[in-house]
């Protein structure tokens, strides 16, 4: 039934800005303090109080611009949208309206095997409000003004987005933009990046159908349950006759529910004007100009840089590039030897990365071990131990427990790399094998994979399997 | 006749008086306010530091610009630890805990505090009559009916009746559409409107962002400059200061001014103005033409917009400003079953009529719908006004228009709000352009009250502004 309908999703991301300080005040723009502590006068919204403009957003706001394909304009505006909440005590909060600092952006996002470009309309710059908690009294909520005036980044997309899959990659994709450039730090769950999604149904070909708006989502998997039922919903009214309703919805998410909050007949009005307090931003090329040499190495950029220069595997250069933090490692480690980035790579994604996750360790705590790391990947790569020697060293080298070079020799896996004592183990482990040597000599291959897999076991895997390989071939052909 | 700022400065000096029994002069007539003209008069205990560190200044020889100066202060500006209302109850017990840029200046520069000014509440109003402490009487009568009381003009109204009665040697206002001059012409004082952006807003209570400013209430046209010396300073937590040259605007104001000056005086000010009126603007000419001042007719294409103009911008810009007295976080809180009844039942209770009014209007013109035709345009328009004094600026170096239309009225005459409105109809068109002006007495009524006149000079041209007036405060010589 539902392959009918077709959604359609336009998405309004917020990005809290990573500054020191406040969109409009001094106060550090911090998450987790004690409430109320990093309130001003300013924040407060005390008589006679005035904004001052935090130029460090603008910076970002440029950033993000390079970042994300926007035109960034010169000129802005910041305006009062008005309206009344305990948590905003000026009344009003201000942000961008009718000229907005970014416009008409895009990026490229992973769609169904293949790249499709999401048109972003307009991204402004605005206050948060503070946060009301309502459930530790019965009768009385509890205001904390904290988050008041936190520098905001609203990132709105063109209703291009017609899946689930769809919005949480190009949420991810903005969130991996963000934080490659410094703009954000990510953290969705303490709030620094939420959604907005704004969804309405069609039938293909057909008109844009009435959207519903579900707010303030802060997780991908609330976006997909958000996304998933809403969907559902709108097509189960219109299959049964009905019409949507313009609303605001609020997803529960302990029901996995979207309800409505409130209707369009009673949706605000905001009033919108200049803020008067506050002159129209006016930027110059040449303050354009000195912040692009300061962005980041985009991901898709180091995607390519990886794959193209690096030779690594795409899926495993992909699973570097998903958090910068690992692209820090990363990049660490291959600056500090001469072993092949490929090798480290694949080290880093597997065990390396294993073990952080068992142990619940931050892959940022990995910076201050990478020499170590280096170490043992460089024996494992000039044949001083094997591989196998090496995956059981790391943990140890991972946990701190020793350097490379005297786990190795604690643990007594140096490699056996003298001839004469492996073709001794070669000598033996042939003894009563007539058939099989007859089998290889006969052309079966199979067989020299046993003998070596024989021989490391007899030499407690220390041999060296490379020269096991070469005697044994020799050996068997005499 | 008063004594002027130089002069109380000298017998200090000269040690003929000191600090302590100058600031009782002033602080005794304040304390008994007799005209209502202080919703907050200072304990004397609280000023006894100040007193004694300006005193022993004045010993040691070294002393500031405006040191032991008694000063009315409006109660619009936030005062540290000293009770700031706005003349309004939902914030007749709010007690800043910061001191607003304009008055941090005035102490730097040794001036002492009396009290705190009587006004319009939020500064919204053109009699006194709107603040919840009560009207301020004008220290003038009229001869014909003496019995009357008479309003002082507004909003800064305490201000003005303050520098009149004596109770302060100046006042700080404050003018949005004329609410310096206005009340300074009618208690026959003088009041500057210094050009927008010139004194920092940071800790005004703030009434209309985009036109609000501080100036000084005074006696003479030489105090306003030293007051205006003390406050017209840049400041970089308020982002509309502008960062323009500052001058000594005292030092040279009764020397003869440079070049051939040209005064314009637009003739569309002067349609049905009453004889009384006419008078002042006549005899000033008179008086000034002596001084090889040539005066011009001009015409302003934009004055019958101004009023209407300045009572969209001003309440739409108040409606938001207004917002944050909710009764939550601050002042007084009358309480409810919801937190929609608090904040009706605070700001319904908490607002004078007129504020309310004000709001209201501003609420509307911002809505959607209203906003293109109402908001938008009024924009708009003020942007031509601003060019129509730039047209006019072209021509000639300042503008000479009455200050009123009338002499004071008596308290409760003026009921309706448009014919109250149209009391700053000669102020607002300055404001609306951001230009600096300044009313000065030049004369008395037929029933003997005060009258003014205002001198309009460019954008930032206070020093020349300043010796114009005081060049035809002299020759008018009202206070003698």
């Amino acid at each position: 039934m539902n392959n009918k309908w077709e959604m359609v999703i336009g998405l309004e991301v917020h990005a809290q800005l990573k500054t020191s300080s406040k969109l409009f005040s001094s106060s550090p723009n911090r998450f987790g303090s004690e409430p109320n502590e990093n309130v001003n006068f300013i924040d407060s919204g005390m008589p006679g109080m005035l904004p001052v403009l935090n130029y460090g957003c603008i910076e970002k706001a440029i950033k993000t611009g390079f970042a994300l394909n926007f035109t960034i304009n010169k000129y802005s505006v910041f305006e009062r949208k008005n309206y009344f909440y305990p948590d905003l005590p000026q009344g009003y909060q201000i942000s961008q309206f009718e000229f907005p600092i970014l416009t008409e952006g895009f990026i490229n996002i992973d769609a169904d095997e293949k790249q499709k470009k999401i048109r972003i309309e307009r991204a402004h710059l605005e206050q948060d409000a503070g946060k009301s908690i309502h459930d530790i009294d019965q009768k009385y909520s509890f205001i904390d003004l904290n988050r008041v005036g936190t520098p905001l980044l609203e990132i709105v997309s063109y209703p291009d987005l017609s899946s689930a899959d769809e919005v949480v990659n190009y949420m991810s994709s903005l969130r991996q933009i963000l934080m490659y450039i410094d703009v954000c730090d990510g953290n969705m769950q303490e709030g620094s990046l939420r959604a907005d999604v704004n969804l309405s149904v069609r039938k293909p070909g057909e008109d844009l159908g009435t959207r519903c708006e579900i707010k303030n989502l802060n997780s991908f998997k609330f976006i997909r349950q958000a996304i998933e039922y809403e969907f559902q919903r709108q097509i189960e009214i219109l299959e049964n006759g009905g019409t949507i309703e313009q609303n605001t919805m609020l997803f529960d998410t302990s029901s996995g529910e979207t309800r409505a909050m409130r209707s369009k007949e009673f949706s605000h009005d905001y009033r919108y004007f200049p803020d008067p307090d506050l002159l129209p931003v006016n930027i110059t090329q040449e303050q354009i100009d000195q912040i692009k040499p300061t962005l980041e190495e985009l991901p898709h950029e180091k995607l390519e840089r990886y794959i193209n220069e690096l030779k690594i595997e795409k899926n495993i250069s992909k699973i570097i590039i998903s958090e910068k933090d690992n692209t820090k490692v990363f990049e660490k480690m291959i600056s500090e030897t001469d072993v092949s980035p490929k090798v480290i790579a694949s080290w880093l994604v597997g065990d390396i990365f294993a073990y952080v996750k068992e142990n619940n360790f931050e892959v940022l705590d990995l910076l201050d071990r990478t020499k170590l790391i280096m170490d043992l990947l460089k024996l494992v790569s000039e044949d001083v131990i094997s591989n196998k020697a090496g995956k059981e060293i790391l943990p140890k080298v991972l946990s701190g427990e020793g350097n490379p070079n005297e786990l190795v020799k604690e643990m007594g896996l140096e490699q056996v790399s003298d001839t004469s004592e492996l073709e001794k183990i070669i000598d033996e482990a042939l003894v009563g094998e007539d058939e099989n040597i007859a089998k290889f000599q006969g052309g079966s291959d199979r067989v020299l994979g046993y003998f070596v897999g024989k021989c490391l076991k007899a030499s407690k895997g220390k041999g060296n399997p490379k020269l096991i390989n070469k005697i044994l071939i020799e050996k068997l052909q005499k | 006749m008063k004594q002027s700022i130089s002069q109380i400065k000298k017998s200090l000096t000269d040690k003929k008086i000191g600090v302590a029994e100058l600031y009782s002069e002033y602080a005794n007539k304040a304390k008994a306010n007799l005209n209502n003209s202080y919703n907050y008069v200072i304990d004397d205990d609280e000023n006894k530091l100040f007193i004694e560190q300006s005193q022993q200044r004045y010993t040691s020889g070294d002393n500031l610009p405006l040191d032991g100066i008694p000063l009315g202060i409006k109660d619009l500006f936030c005062t540290k630890g000293i009770k700031t209302s706005a003349s309004s109850k939902i914030l007749s017990n709010f007690i800043p805990q910061y001191e607003s840029f304009v008055t941090k200046e005035l102490l730097n520069s040794g001036s002492i505090f009396i009290g705190k000014n009587n006004c319009d509440e939020f500064a919204m109003g053109s009699s006194n009559e709107t603040s919840h402490f009560g009207p301020v009487i004008n220290p003038w009568r009229s001869k014909t009916s003496p019995d009357d009381d008479l309003v002082p003009g507004g909003s800064s109204g305490g201000s003005a009746a303050a520098v009149a009665e004596g109770s302060c040697v100046a006042s700080m206002g404050t003018d949005t559409g004329g609410s310096i001059r206005q009340p300074a012409s009618l208690c026959g004082i003088v009041g500057l409107k210094p050009t927008f952006g010139s004194c920092s807003r940071w800790g005004i209570v703030a009434f209309a962002s985009s036109l609000d400013q501080a100036g000084p209430l005074a006696n003479c046209v030489e105090d306003a400059g030293h007051i205006l010396n003390a406050i017209n300073k840049h400041d970089f937590n308020d982002t509309t200061s502008s960062n323009h040259k500052r001058e000594d605007y005292v030092s040279e104001i009764h020397e003869k001014m440079e070049g051939k000056i040209k005064i314009g005086i637009p003739s569309d000010y002067l349609i049905d103005v009453n004889q009384d009126i006419l008078n002042q603007i006549e005899n000033t000419k008179k008086v000034l033409s002596k001084h090889e001042i040539e005066f011009v007719d001009v015409k302003f294409t934009t004055t019958d917009f101004a009023l209407s103009t300045y009572y969209i911008i001003a309440p739409a810009e108040a409606s938001s400003n207004l917002a944050r007295y909710d009764g939550i976080r601050f002042g007084v809180r009358e309480d409810g079953e919801s937190l929609d009844d608090i904040y009706l039942n605070s700001r319904t209770q908490g607002f004078g009529d007129e504020v309310t009014r004000r709001i209201l209007i501003g609420t509307y013109v911002l809505s959607a719908g209203y906003y293109d035709a109402y908001y938008r345009q009024a924009q708009k328009v003020r942007r031509l006004i601003k060019d129509d004094f730039q047209r006019v600026f072209n021509e000639v170096d300042f503008i000479l228009t009455p200050t009123t239309p009338n002499e004071a009225f008596k308290i409760g005459d003026k009921l309706d709000p448009i014919s109250m409105y149209k009391n700053d109809i000669y102020t607002v068109p300055t404001s609306l352009a951001g230009l600096p002006g300044i009313s000065i007495p030049s004369g008395l009524s037929s029933n003997g009250l005060p009258l003014g006149i205002q001198l309009i000079g460019n954008y930032f041209k206070e020093k020349q502004l300043l010796q114009l007036a005081a060049l035809a405060e002299k020759e008018l010589a009202f206070n003698e």
